[in-house]
């Protein structure tokens, strides 16, 4: 591993019996704690994280991750946008599930306008957060393996994600920062043939899912890096804010799409995993089932996928159809007003979090009645999560650390915002 | 979660806290209460075990900066309560020089939250354990989510191939920052009727188009 010993700490180090045990001559070692950097270009880091740990030996004694590398000012960026300018930032937050992050975005908005997005819309939002939800499943679990010394299943794993990500293509043009759901519902209809092409998707991923299960969850090895590696209990998780599978893992059954459900969750029928241990293995099994009931979610969706208008008809948040605006003197001007000013949303404010992949992911939005956000606060599970990474790698090896920041799934685009 | 019910849970805050609480608002189904300066510990920590509240998670600490008031920082706590399934809002006013007490001692989350606060506002939280900056650079200066700090910022950074290192220097624009205020003093118009705007309300019975 590329690591460097950046500092020599206190020489009150511990004394431990060499090689040469009790008959041979006074072989003592003579270990001293001293402090390593890792990172912030280490590919266990899922990024730029930069850690300073105070090891002994090989034991952390505390690691205090030094983030904030990829910090971009994004809330401060959304304060100077109109609020449909603002969409794309989100998707650029948790770069591996671009959807989820914009679903909580646009329900902060609707929450504020008082609107509702049409059931297609909301069939298609929840149908793309599922398919996000795998996608950033795959990419967990894989590179969490990964780092832990299997790398068959990353292989496999993208080639997967690009078939998900070719969804995302044929829905929104784009691969990764889609940019597809809108304030009032999303910005396109889905194309023809999509939702057959997603269920037999559907059809197939069930084998690969298989064949990820033989490869990882009684794999000696992986189950000798994960089992019983950073325990959080169910207190520790809700006194350091955990949620998503960090706190499900931890035996916690809390998931918002059932517990506070919104769009058409509540019509969805599925199951929340509940992991019994708190180690990185039951975190690892959450996010391995989840991915099948997402699959079931996303079969509902394509079986009952009703017809109609794919955003709100209302023209002060969404804009005309193309094919009026060149008749119809009232949609031009209500589409010009629409990308120039923007919508002007009443004051108020609003916290609206969804489940994220990666847990409750949240938007504290604060209106003063103009037409760009006073202030939009982004809450990111990562944040909380790589806070906890001090108390739950204490006393572990430093291979563990590793092992740890896997299974918390940090992506930094969201981390530092 | 109903409007009444977050009003009556509202209600049985303000009367378990007695003085420490000053508002009490529901608004867009969402309970927000404000509370004293100096009191947020003691308010945090009988929101947490208080069996009515149990609001075991502080999901998140933020601040919003409204420069022209006399105590410019709201600082806001989002909390939710796993056993009855709900959310609300704590809320508290500051300014640069007054420091509010820090919450780390109710929920060990808030550590990071108020580091991040302190960063980019520069909310002083008093009694916190370890408030470095955060978020931004090694050496940064000033709280960047101020209002009146500039959004493209007071310095740059390049590396330098003279001196082999990262140097800081004063931005220069090639472009000048450009923001348009799009809010027309006409706004304040759309609910008039205009001569001739009652020929269209009697037209479809709607009142303006």
């Amino acid at each position: 591993m590329t690591m460097t010993t950046v500092s020599t700490e206190s020489a009150t180090g511990v004394v431990v019996a060499g090689p040469g045990g009790p008959v041979g001559p006074a072989t003592k070692t003579q270990i001293k704690p001293y402090t390593m950097n890792f990172g912030p270009q280490h590919p266990a880091a899922h990024g730029v994280l930069r850690l300073v740990m105070e090891l002994n030996g090989e034991v952390v004694e505390r690691c205090d991750p030094h983030i904030g590398l990829l910090h971009r000012g994004t809330e401060k960026l959304i304060e100077y946008k109109t609020y449909v300018q603002a969409v794309p930032y989100f998707d650029r937050l948790d770069y591996v599930s671009p959807m989820c992050m914009e679903h909580a975005y646009v329900l902060g908005i609707e929450n504020l306008l008082q609107i509702k997005a049409p059931l297609r819309a909301q069939y298609i939002r929840v149908l793309f957060s599922e398919i996000t939800r795998i996608l950033n499943h795959i990419l967990s679990i894989t590179t969490g393996a990964l780092d832990v010394g299997a790398i068959t299943p990353a292989l496999w794993g993208f080639e997967e994600r690009e078939i998900l990500m070719e969804f995302y293509e044929r829905v929104s043009g784009a691969r990764l920062h889609a940019n597809y759901f809108r304030p009032g519902g999303v910005a396109w209809d889905l194309p023809a043939g999509l939702l057959d092409d997603i269920w037999a998707f559907t059809e197939r991923f069930p084998k690969f899912m298989e064949d990820l299960d033989n490869l990882l969850t009684d794999n000696r090895i992986f189950k000798q890096r994960t089992v019983d590696i950073g325990v959080v209990t169910k207190e520790q998780a809700y006194d350091w804010a955990f949620t998503g599978p960090m706190l499900r893992g931890s035996g916690v059954a809390w998931d918002l799409r059932k517990s506070q459900p919104y769009e058409v969750y509540d019509r969805m029928d599925f199951d929340v995993p509940v992991g019994l241990t708190g180690d990185c293995w039951a975190r690892y099994l959450v996010r391995m089932e989840e991915m099948r009931q997402s699959l079931r979610i996303i079969r509902q969706c394509c079986k009952e996928m009703p017809d109609g208008p794919y955003k709100i008809e209302d023209r002060k948040v969404s804009p005309p159809p193309r094919g009026e605006m060149k008749r119809s003197m009232e949609a031009l001007i209500h589409h010009f007003k629409l990308f120039t000013e923007g919508f002007h949303v009443p004051a108020g404010e609003t916290y609206t979090a969804i489940e994220a992949p990666k847990g409750e992911f949240g938007v504290y939005l604060v209106s003063d009645g103009t037409n760009k956000p006073y202030r939009c606060k982004i809450r990111a599970p990562g944040f909380a999560h790589l806070q906890g990474l001090d108390f739950m790698s204490k006393g572990y090896m430093l291979a563990d650390a590793v092992a740890n920041i896997a299974s918390m799934d940090i992506v930094f685009g969201e981390i530092d915002r | 979660m109903s409007e009444q019910a977050l009003k009556e849970l509202g209600d049985a805050i303000a009367a378990k806290l007695g003085g420490d609480v000053l508002t009490v608002e529901v608004k867009l189904g969402e309970l927000m209460v404000t509370v004293k300066r100096p009191a947020i510990v003691a308010v945090l920590t009988a929101l947490r075990d208080e069996p009515a509240f149990r609001f075991e998670q502080l999901t998140d600490v933020t601040a919003v900066d409204f420069p022209e008031r006399v105590e410019r920082f709201e600082v806001i706590y989002q909390l939710l309560s796993y056993t009855h399934n709900r959310r609300m809002r704590v809320k508290l006013t500051t300014d640069e020089d007054t420091p509010v007490p820090s919450a780390v001692p109710a929920y060990s989350a808030a550590n990071w939250f108020e580091r991040e606060v302190w960063d980019l506002y520069g909310v002083f939280f008093d009694g916190h354990p370890d408030l470095r900056r955060i978020l931004t650079d090694y050496g940064f200066e000033g709280h960047p989510f101020r209002k009146d700090f500039p959004l493209t910022g007071y310095v740059e950074a390049r590396y330098d191939e003279d001196q082999k290192r990262v140097v800081y220097e004063p931005v220069r624009l090639t472009q000048d920052f450009r923001s348009f205020d799009f809010l027309s003093p006409w706004e304040g118009m759309t609910n008039v009727m205009l001569p001739g705007d009652e020929k269209a309300a009697l037209q479809d019975g709607s009142k303006t188009p």
